[in-house]
């Protein structure tokens, strides 16, 4: 006959220890991931990846020059246009729709959108402007991420708006602030922490997307910032080289995948900074 | 207070009316939140530079009614009042009143400490920026003044770039009366303001209340009879809406003239 204090004993090791397994499940396969990327990615990583272009195939040497430009582009294109959206869109959710069927039929939609695999917006920016135009472009490329990115953004706002005690709006309110100043000078002052954190998160989550480039901005051989034409990124270029039989893309197709993974990682660290810094007030 | 003469011609009638001069007048004010009848028909002059308490148990109207008097129920939807709530003899109920203007007149200290996230300066800046133009030099003066009317000077004055919410609850909640009191307001309501802090830090809010209502009409809402007693000049007991009773807060306390009100103020009930 087992007392009571001992069961409870018992049920607390077995639960502690199932939830340890499963903890060391996934941590496993991050390391192994982390580890693989760094051992095939660093013998990659040379001043070359970094001022040369993309090889021809078969030749040795060469860099990715065009993709990590071309990237930086895409991305930063994308953010100028799909973050103020996604912002905007997200204080109208948290304080000026609060409690409409618009508003609440907005957010259903945009949790539908957040979810939504990358490659579907990949093929309905090729269906919009791709196969309309006759030409894969950077422009499209960048509307794609775009789209990725403002649910991204849109949810965060408004969660972190949600988080911004009423009590402080009606506290403004009081002194006689009208509503856009509540909003600008309290509300988002209280949540920008948070917002800015989206918006890194959301720059993170479409610096490693493939597929919506894939049918969209494609890849470029050479040089090129005609964002008419198609432009040379990362993940397209990584996608190429690693499936190609020359050894010398492959490496290259490794570097790009530590290039990429280093910068999600930093940018996940800037946003926990950001948030620890400036989540205290 | 004004003394009045005692002398043949008397007017004995609301003699409590005739001595003071009427700041707020509610007049057959009724309020609903959608089907609920929240205040009923009330009838209640405010005094100037007097402190005019409200009790009465939860639920009892006490908040609603201030917070008709800045019109803050504006900020939700569904519901509707009648009646007229006069401001200096204007209708502050009226359609055509700007309440953006209103709360600069009728400032607010809510029951939790509300410092805004930015410096000790900006929270007292911030209202008074959203009225008047002041140069750097204006302002400087007029937040040091209003730092001083909370008490807050001295323990501020050398880290006014500070975050507003690195302060204690009690020096947070004399920020915000610092705040609500650079806006330079006529009326000042105050909402449960010690509610949430201990005694010590209320202790202080009280000293503060008595000093304030030489510059400012003070309506509070308090759940602590004591405090009715030790600060305000006159007391609301009201109840289910309706106000029961209302005079000098002395008088009451001592001899109430409604049974209901003798209940509650001697904690038979509530």
């Amino acid at each position: 006959m087992m007392t009571l204090a001992r069961r409870r004993k018992l049920t607390n090791i077995v639960a502690m220890t199932l939830s340890m397994l499963a903890m060391l499940f996934g941590f496993v396969w991050l390391i192994w991931i982390l580890a693989t990327v760094l051992k095939l990615g660093i013998p990659g990583v040379s001043l070359e990846l970094f001022t040369k272009m993309t090889p021809p195939p078969g030749a040795e040497g060469g860099g990715l020059l065009n993709a990590i430009a071309g990237s930086g582009v895409l991305v930063g294109i994308a953010t100028l246009v799909g973050a103020p959206i996604g912002i905007l869109a997200g204080i109208y959710l948290a304080e000026y729709g609060r409690g409409t069927w618009v508003a609440a039929a907005t957010r259903f939609i945009n949790e539908i959108l957040l979810s939504a695999p990358s490659i579907v917006v990949g093929l309905f920016v090729y269906g919009l402007v791709v196969s309309r135009s006759g030409n894969f472009s950077g422009w499209a490329g960048a509307l794609a991420l775009a789209l990725i990115l403002v649910p991204v953004v849109l949810s965060t706002t408004d969660n972190m708006l949600k988080l911004v005690p009423n009590s402080l709006r009606e506290a403004a309110f009081a002194l006689g602030a009208t509503r856009q100043t509540v909003i600008i000078r309290v509300s988002m002052r209280a949540a920008r922490a948070g917002v800015v954190t989206g918006v890194l998160l959301g720059l993170a989550r479409i610096a490693g997307e493939t597929a919506p480039l894939l049918f969209t901005a494609l890849s470029n051989q050479f040089w090129s910032l005609d964002l008419g034409q198609p432009v040379a990124n990362l993940p397209v270029t990584i996608f190429r080289f690693a499936m190609s039989p020359f050894e010398a893309w492959q490496h290259l197709a490794w570097a790009g995948v530590l290039l990429i993974t280093i910068s999600i990682l930093v940018l996940n660290v800037i946003s926990r900074v950001v948030l620890r810094e400036g989540g205290g007030h | 207070m004004q003394q009045i003469q005692v002398g043949a011609d008397r007017v004995v009638a609301s003699a409590v009316a005739q001595k003071q001069e009427v700041q707020m007048a509610f007049k057959a004010v009724n309020f609903h939140y959608g089907s609920f009848h929240a205040l009923k028909n009330i009838n209640l002059d405010i005094y100037k530079n007097r402190v005019t308490a409200f009790i009465g148990p939860s639920g009892c109207g006490k908040s609603t009614l201030l917070r008709m008097m800045n019109r803050m129920y504006d900020l939700y939807p569904g519901h509707a009042a009648s009646g007229a709530l006069l401001l200096d003899g204007e209708d502050i109920l009226a359609k055509g009143c700007d309440v953006q203007t209103l709360r600069a007149k009728v400032g607010m200290v809510f029951q939790k400490p509300t410092p805004f996230p930015m410096s000790i300066y900006d929270n007292i800046a911030f209202g008074v920026g959203l009225h008047e133009t002041l140069t750097r030099a204006d302002m400087e003066e007029r937040v040091e003044w209003a730092l001083r009317k909370a008490a807050l000077w001295d323990e501020v004055k050398d880290k006014l770039g500070k975050s507003g919410t690195s302060l204690s609850g009690g020096q947070q909640q004399r920020l915000c009366i610092a705040r609500a009191a650079a806006v330079r307001p006529e009326v000042l309501l105050l909402d449960e303001p010690t509610s949430a802090l201990d005694p010590i830090s209320t202790m202080r809010i009280e000293e503060l209340i008595s000093e304030l209502r030489a510059e400012f009409t003070i309506a509070i809402v308090t759940h602590n009879m004591q405090q009715a007693a030790r600060i305000s000049n006159y007391t609301a007991y009201m109840y289910l809406g309706e106000l029961i009773e209302f005079g000098e807060t002395d008088a009451m306390f001592l001899s109430p003239k409604d049974r209901r009100t003798e209940d509650y103020i001697t904690g038979r009930f509530g």
